[in-house]
């Protein structure tokens, strides 16, 4: 391997967590970014091509040394790492509303969900996927959630458009205007509870 | 025009849904109906999935009532709503197109779902390198210093302090004890002595004080007697006799 993919293979071992493309270059400031993706690539081909049990994947916006799947179970079972606990169904739609609408209050999210998400949210906050990202203009002044960069890390996701787009999905996405349908069954149901 | 990839979508889903121990939602469970029943979600027979989703939430004691109930009575609304004679065809669709367009959101949502849930468990079976619980602060550089630094260091310090502030401590403030002692061996000399004769001339506040409850402790244990023949006389001392009798 070249110094340079040596150096950032070091570096990349050295860190628990995706180290950003910009990051890597501040490694070593004579190198330009095609001698840098040359590098990665690099250390990603010596890594495929050789067959290394761990890899180099591209996650969270930046790079990351993953160990390969096939080993999971092993290192499990002997105790040396345990995978993090999925989420639960309801964790993981509250997730996908917000990582689709954000920024997005508590209400909104209830409202596509049907239930309450406050705890939810309680979680997913403390779990670092989810973040404060402002507050909403409206009556009480809303929080605003977002997603975080561990969210992506955690779908390994390079960053959020790599989900499918809205117009990729089986369903069309809601126009954004007020549906006048929904305006008639509030205004009945508004009726309905004299 | 989206029914085949819906509908395909919907089966293969079929077979989660059912591993599910339970309903995240009550689009969920309603969702869920629909694809058990094999309806269009676009003309959905409410009067049906009315019925069908309050047996359902009886017999699965949903603990998320609140909401599913919320749910039925909508249902019902809406199925009331159909039931009033329709005055022209625009306005009788209405009722449903809400929960419709719910539905078809939440449905869309779930795809996500399916997407997050599939990269998801890929990663999860990856482990990076191990985080570390909390990232200890890095270790401080040893000191580099020279010995005339230390010292110049140690006289600015010792130039801030202009009077040293210091206090002299007393090590015993009353010595009752003592004063006990004496008290004893001069009563075992004399049968009665006098309060001024015990307290020297010239002795400290403390000493006096010393005496005094040395004094009034000896008079509650009953070695001795107090007595003062008028106000602010001298005060006598004597032995106890009965206790001495004893």
């Amino acid at each position: 391997m070249t110094s340079l993919a040596k150096l950032l293979e070091a570096a990349l071992f050295a860190s628990a967590r995706p180290i950003a493309t910009d990051e890597l270059a501040s490694l070593d400031p004579d190198a330009s970014g095609a001698e840098l993706q040359s590098a990665l690539d690099e250390i990603r081909e010596h890594y495929d091509v050789e067959g290394h049990g761990v890899e180099l994947v591209e996650i969270g916006g930046g790079w990351q040394i993953l160990t390969r799947a096939e080993y999971t179970e092993a290192i499990e079972r002997a105790q040396l790492a345990a995978r993090p606990a999925r989420l639960s169904g309801a964790a993981l739609e509250t997730l996908a509303i917000i990582a689709y609408r954000q920024p997005i209050s508590r209400a909104e999210i209830e409202e596509i969900r049907g239930v309450a998400v406050g705890n939810l949210l309680k979680s997913l906050h403390e779990r670092g996927l989810i973040d404060v990202v402002g507050r909403a203009e409206g009556l009480g002044r809303p929080l605003l959630y977002g997603t975080t960069p561990l969210f992506l890390e955690h779908f390994a996701l390079r960053h959020l458009e790599e989900l499918p787009r809205a117009d990729e999905l089986a369903i069309a996405l809601r126009a954004p205007r007020r549906d006048p349908d929904a305006a008639a069954v509030a205004a009945a149901s508004a009726e309905g509870g004299e | 025009m989206l029914d085949a990839p819906l509908t395909s979508r919907l089966d293969s889903e079929d077979a989660f849904v059912v591993e599910l121990p339970a309903f995240s939602g009550p689009l969920d469970l309603l969702l869920s109906l629909i694809r058990e029943e094999q309806l269009d979600i676009y003309d959905i027979p409410i009067a049906r999935i009315c019925e069908q989703f309050v047996l359902r939430i009886r017999t699965l004691g949903l603990n998320e009532a609140a909401e599913y109930l919320e749910m039925a009575a909508r249902l019902l609304r809406i199925k009331a709503q159909m039931l009033l004679p329709r005055g022209d065809v625009e306005a009788w669709d209405n009722p449903r197109a809400e929960l419709v367009r719910r539905l078809l959101e939440y449905q869309q949502m779930r795809e996500v779902v399916d997407v997050l849930e599939r990269r998801g468990e890929e990663r999860r079976n990856q482990f990076a390198r191990a985080y570390l619980p909390q990232q200890p602060a890095p270790p401080q550089a040893p000191l580099a210093l020279s010995l005339s630094e230390l010292l110049s260091a140690v006289d600015r310090v010792l130039r801030t302090v202009t009077q040293p502030n210091m206090h002299e401590v007393i090590p015993r403030a009353l010595d009752i004890p003592g004063a006990i002692m004496t008290i004893r061996s001069v009563l075992t000399l004399r049968a009665r002595i006098m309060w001024t004769e015990l307290v020297e001339n010239g002795a400290e506040p403390w000493q006096i004080l010393s005496t005094l409850l040395g004094l009034l402790e000896l008079a509650k244990l009953g070695e001795l007697r107090v007595a003062q023949p008028k106000p602010f006389g001298n005060v006598e001392i004597s032995r106890d006799v009965a206790s001495e009798a004893a």
